[in-house]
């Protein structure tokens, strides 16, 4: 039973949503889309904070149907605001302790330590909210939110107000709690980065209405799909340190059957680390070249092509059961006459910690 | 100098007035500045006019329909007698009921701004986290009203000490029942015993402005352009 199923039909304001979705009851599940196509309105339909009519199960629970509607209070979630919103009139542990103190004891499925451990507000704690930085305010949002031990949060752009210090001071604390909790996190973002680097799954929403649910990494790479035309677009991996160079100063990493090599000592032996691949640093060869600076060359096979920006294509190739896109220019598949089929090799001129 | 026992009374049954009138406005204005500031009912324009009305009415025009309502004769105040209870007019009873009106928009209008402050974020927030509405309105809007609270404390005790028309329209002039600080210094100034209107007075004025002073400090009255 731990799934979130959800269908929302109607209007907010002059806004028509129309939306139904199934996102797995454990990691990280992106809603992503531009600015204005609903991401927020969706957020808040979950948290019972807007209402249309509409049916939300969550593991099992009804929070709503035709004649239901469990009120905001009533429902174990967290929910984490663009902005930190922290209640001025208390500290630090006053807004910490907020939710905390109205879950009953039973209930609490989080240890109130480890959380403040985890997001590191141990010397905060008797601070006033108005003397912490942006980063330091957001981290209490967010430990405020999980000590009211919900069975989901609900992130909404939570990094979109910090500026690029404190939201690389954030980003850590979010992947650990994506590694050290089960809880599901319905996470808002307009940025690919983010959603590269933290989701497990992905719900892209336009216009009201979800256009793909499904894995990460596939939705990431379909060509029908906006994201693999952006300009960043890439492959994201999820593989395992297999191994390292101390002395080449250099990762070696697998995902089934394909091994990357990266620059750099990351992550440690035997450990998850997540990869990406940007569609830009693939170039294609029919042969495989001798002699070369690249480091990774991979056998591939031409799945699907599709037209990108002026005069680029965009292809997808398999890797195996991988999918890898690589972007290349009009004249060069011309030149190699691609096709779906044709075996090529992919020449990998960079590989990123996601 | 000093002042005869009467005045004395005066002074006191004045205190005795306005607490008990901003005792009672705090009752009534919290949860009325509440529902305007989150209602989208119709009657909301209706209301606030309703509310704000003795700002703009001459206070003789307030006590005179005061008088006919709770008099024996009025509405209310037939229904009060049949009943079998004391009608309201000159007793202090009238008094309280007469100040509480007449002070409403004093109250209300600081409570209103103050809840519209402090926005439905704080509320929405509060709402995740477990709190139900009422938790909600005694652990974030009270506190955060606060400042509010204390404007509207501060001019509803303020604005029931400085009244005059509505008190001497529906209370008179009865010692210890009715006869207030306005109405003693009215008294006075008939009887040309200015000495006494003139320390009476004066008070009233020091006492008007340290009021404003400390309302001016904490915030509360009219805001400087930002520098």
């Amino acid at each position: 039973m731990s799934r979130i199923e959800a269908r929302f039909r109607g209007t907010l304001g002059a806004f028509a949503l129309d939306a139904e979705f199934d996102m797995p009851g454990r990691g990280v599940t992106a809603l992503f889309g531009p600015s204005g196509s609903g991401k927020t309105s969706l957020l808040r339909l979950v948290a019972g904070l807007a209402r249309t009519p509409g049916r939300l199960v969550v593991n099992g629970e009804v929070w709503q149907d035709e004649k239901r509607f469990v009120p905001t209070h009533r429902r174990a979630l967290g929910y984490v605001f663009q902005e930190a919103s922290l209640f001025p009139h208390l500290s630090v542990r006053g807004n910490l302790e907020y939710g905390w103190k109205r879950v009953p004891p039973g209930l609490r499925t989080l240890n109130r330590d480890d959380v403040i451990g985890w997001l590191g507000l141990e010397s905060l704690i008797d601070r006033s909210p108005h003397r912490l930085s942006g980063g330091q305010r957001q981290r209490v949002a967010i430990g405020r939110a999980l000590l009211s031990c919900p069975r989901l949060l609900l992130m909404d752009e939570p990094m979109a107000a910090l500026d690029a210090n404190a939201r690389a001071e954030i980003l850590p604390y979010l992947e650990r709690l994506h590694r050290e909790l089960a809880l599901p996190v319905l996470y808002v973002s307009h940025a690919l980065e983010e959603v590269a680097r933290l989701a497990d799954h992905l719900l892209l929403i336009e216009g009201g209405r979800i256009g793909y649910q499904g894995p990460l990494a596939e939705g990431m790479t379909r060509l029908d799909l906006p994201l693999a035309h952006r300009d960043i677009a890439a492959t994201v991996l999820d593989a395992v340190v297999v191994g390292q160079d101390a002395e080449l100063q250099l990762t070696r990493v697998a995902s089934g059957s394909v091994e990357l090599e990266l620059a750099g000592l990351h992550g440690s032996p035997g450990k998850p680390l997540r990869v990406r691949v940007a569609a830009r640093d693939v170039s294609l060869t029919l042969t495989m070249p001798q002699q070369t600076s690249i480091l990774n060359l991979l056998p591939a096979q031409v799945v699907e092509l599709a037209e990108d920006a002026p005069g680029q294509v965009l292809v997808k190739l398999a890797l195996g059961e991988t999918p890898l896109l690589a972007r290349i220019t009009r004249k060069s598949a011309r030149q190699l006459n691609l096709e779906p089929g044709t075996p090529v090799i992919a020449q990998v001129k960079s590989v990123a910690v996601a | 100098m000093a002042l005869p026992a009467v005045d004395h009374t005066a002074i006191i049954l004045t205190l005795k007035l306005a607490t008990a009138t901003t005792l009672l406005l705090m009752l009534i204005a919290t949860p009325l500045a509440w529902w305007l500031t989150h209602t989208h009912a119709r009657l909301r324009a209706a209301v606030t006019a309703l509310v704000s009305l003795p700002l703009v009415l001459p206070p003789t025009v307030l006590g005179f329909y005061l008088l006919v309502l709770l008099g024996p004769r009025g509405l209310v105040g037939g229904w009060m007698q049949a009943a079998g209870l004391e009608t309201l007019p000159f007793t202090f009873g009238g008094l309280v009921v007469g100040s509480v009106i007449f002070s409403l928009p004093f109250a209300v209008q600081p409570l209103a701004n103050a809840f519209a402050a402090i926005g439905a974020r704080p509320l929405e927030v509060a709402a995740t986290l477990r709190a139900s509405p009422w938790d909600r309105f005694v652990s974030v809007a009270l506190p955060l009203a606060r400042p509010g609270f204390v404007t509207a404390a501060v001019l509803a005790f303020a604005h029931t000490v400085g009244e005059f028309g509505v008190v001497l329209m529906l209370g008179g002039n009865i010692p210890a029942e009715t006869r207030v600080l306005s109405v003693a210094i009215y008294d006075h100034v008939e009887a040309l015993e200015y000495a006494e209107a003139h320390v009476l007075s004066a008070g009233l004025v020091a006492f008007s402005f340290v009021v404003l002073l400390m309302l001016g400090r904490s915030g509360g009255n009219w805001q400087r352009m930002p520098t």
